[in-house]
């Protein structure tokens, strides 16, 4: 007994090495996407916009050099923008899936080794110990994991690799709950006028409202991830949010700020309780390039990558 | 609007003839430099000390580039975009003053006190398109030099591009006073109202 317990044991450390494997080659599969393929529903949407200005020359310019940077990324397999971000993770870690916590690091150890191979800009910097030149923050916060518990044996991977300028003109507003739904709403056609042409638009905006500060703000990221077009399943939210995409599309930005064009390719809203003292407010825009990829992993280590 | 093929660096003539709206393609030479570079120019200018490139001669390019070095150990761009401009507003004019920059090209425009620098030292600020770092790095045609790697790191120190027809450019700000993004940004402050009545529409209708 004891010696078959042993050879058991032998077995289930040669599996955990083989899925490891997987997990990082995906991961680094996964940011190379991410930074190299725009969703095709989001290239979509930029095709829309430019059939619109054919008959404004500045901002004809600005979307066809869009969508050909945009083409040249997926031909030559190189990231489309220099930026390529904090890096990111969003996991959903089934309950039977057979690691959990060394997920961390086998990321950390994907992100530094995928900065060289795809190449990734290095963009952790520490204000003591400089940058690293990896992408892995030394204090160990980056890259950042979403984490969710999900039943199954699955994991699913989202890797993120959002530019720096879009996350500039995020805000947060804790506001009067007094000001209600009317307040929330200007407070993000507020945030798109003051960010102007700041963070690339076209923009996509996601808005966060209620939980409180650091979840309005979660909530809205997250929200930038649902397929293009998509609307809430409460049918109220998917209103306010046809709303808000008319409305913000009146504020004359356009792409790059050439004062001509659509501006705001989606709003996305997600909506939480909110302490009865507060209304949290989160808005967070991503720039034209919406960058994710996503990957499905079984626990004999066969991975499905999912099609945007 | 017109379209111009500009030869780097721009003349002084070449600048007074540009309007906000225009399109320029510059060939010549560029250097890229962001916040940190900026900043440690200026210190060092201030302390007397000689600097590696002369600014003045050089197209100015708010970028933070992806490179790579190939085999032979020579530097390549990858990709290499614009960066958002305004964080150099708080001393690009000085800048400008200082080192005699014509040429400043970024993206998401900047403002009054590099409008009133471009105006008074004959500078223009030119946008390329943000994000579209492969069509930068296609403009590239050589990386001539780099300074200040060890201490400012990849994004953050200076390339020395040879660019040829690199752009478009969307002239934002002219060496006449005008500030492209500057208006924009008024009328979309003005237009505030009107986005925030088809919300109150929505809400009344739910009610």
């Amino acid at each position: 007994m004891f010696f078959r317990s042993q050879k058991e044991d032998t077995q289930k450390v040669d599996d955990t090495s083989g899925i490891k494997t997987t997990i990082k080659e995906t991961a680094i599969a996964l940011l190379r996407l991410s930074a190299t393929s725009l969703p095709h529903d989001v290239q979509q949407s930029m095709q829309e916009i430019k059939q619109e200005v054919l008959n404004h020359e500045g901002a004809l310019l600005q979307i066809s050099n869009i969508l050909d940077d945009v083409e040249l990324a997926r031909e030559t397999s190189a990231p489309m923008c220099q930026d390529t971000g904090i890096v990111s993770f969003i996991l959903s870690v089934g309950d039977q899936f057979p690691l959990k916590s060394e997920l961390k690091e086998i990321l950390r150890e994907a992100t530094g080794e995928a900065t060289k191979l795809v190449p990734l800009r290095p963009n952790t910097v520490d204000f003591f110990e400089g940058n690293p030149g990896n992408n892995i923050d030394p204090r160990g916060h980056i890259p950042y994991f979403y984490l969710d518990l999900v039943s199954g044996d699955k994991l699913k991977i989202t890797a993120m690799t959002k530019g720096g300028g879009s996350s500039n003109i995020a805000k947060l507003g804790m506001l009067k709950p007094g000001l209600g739904l009317k307040g929330a709403m200007q407070f993000v056609i507020d945030a798109l006028a003051e960010a102007g042409p700041a963070g690339c638009p076209p923009y996509r905006i996601g808005v966060g409202i209620g939980g409180g500060e650091d979840i309005c703000m979660n909530l809205a990221k997250k929200a930038l991830l649902r397929p293009l077009g998509e609307r809430h399943a409460d049918e109220r939210v998917a209103n306010l949010e046809n709303s808000l995409m008319e409305a913000c599309n009146v504020l004359p930005i356009g792409p790059m700020g050439v004062g001509a064009g659509q501006t705001v390719m989606d709003v996305n809203i997600n909506l939480a309780s909110r302490h009865p003292a507060s209304l949290p407010v989160g808005v967070v825009f991503s720039c034209w390039a919406l960058r994710h990829a996503s990957a499905i992993i079984s626990p004999d280590s066969s991975v499905e990558f999912v099609d945007y | 609007m017109a379209i111009y093929h500009l030869q780097l660096p721009l003349s002084e003539e070449d600048v007074k003839k540009l309007q906000i709206g225009d399109n320029i393609y510059v060939t010549g030479k560029i250097v890229t430099a962001r916040d940190d570079a900026h900043k440690h120019a200026l210190d060092l200018h201030a302390k007397g000390e000689t600097l590696p490139v002369n600014f003045g001669e050089l197209g100015i390019f708010h970028c933070g580039p992806i490179m790579q070095k190939d085999e032979t150990g020579k530097w390549n761009m990858v990709a290499g975009g614009p960066t958002t401009s305004n964080r150099m507003e708080i001393f690009q004019d000085i800048f400008i003053e200082t080192f005699g920059s014509r040429l400043i090209i970024g993206k998401g425009g900047m403002g009054p006190r590099t409008t009133v620098a471009c105006e008074k030292f004959g500078a223009v600020y030119g946008m390329f398109t943000g994000g579209a770092a492969l069509l930068a790095a296609k403009g590239v045609k050589e990386v001539l030099e780099v300074h200040w790697y060890d201490l400012l790191g990849m994004p953050e120190c200076l390339w020395v591009l040879q660019v040829e027809e690199f752009g478009p450019l969307m002239i934002g700000i002219d060496a006449h006073g005008n500030n492209f993004f500057e208006e924009n940004r008024k009328k979309t402050m003005e237009s505030k109202k009107d986005a925030y009545a088809i919300i109150d529409k929505t809400l009344e209708a739910m009610h």
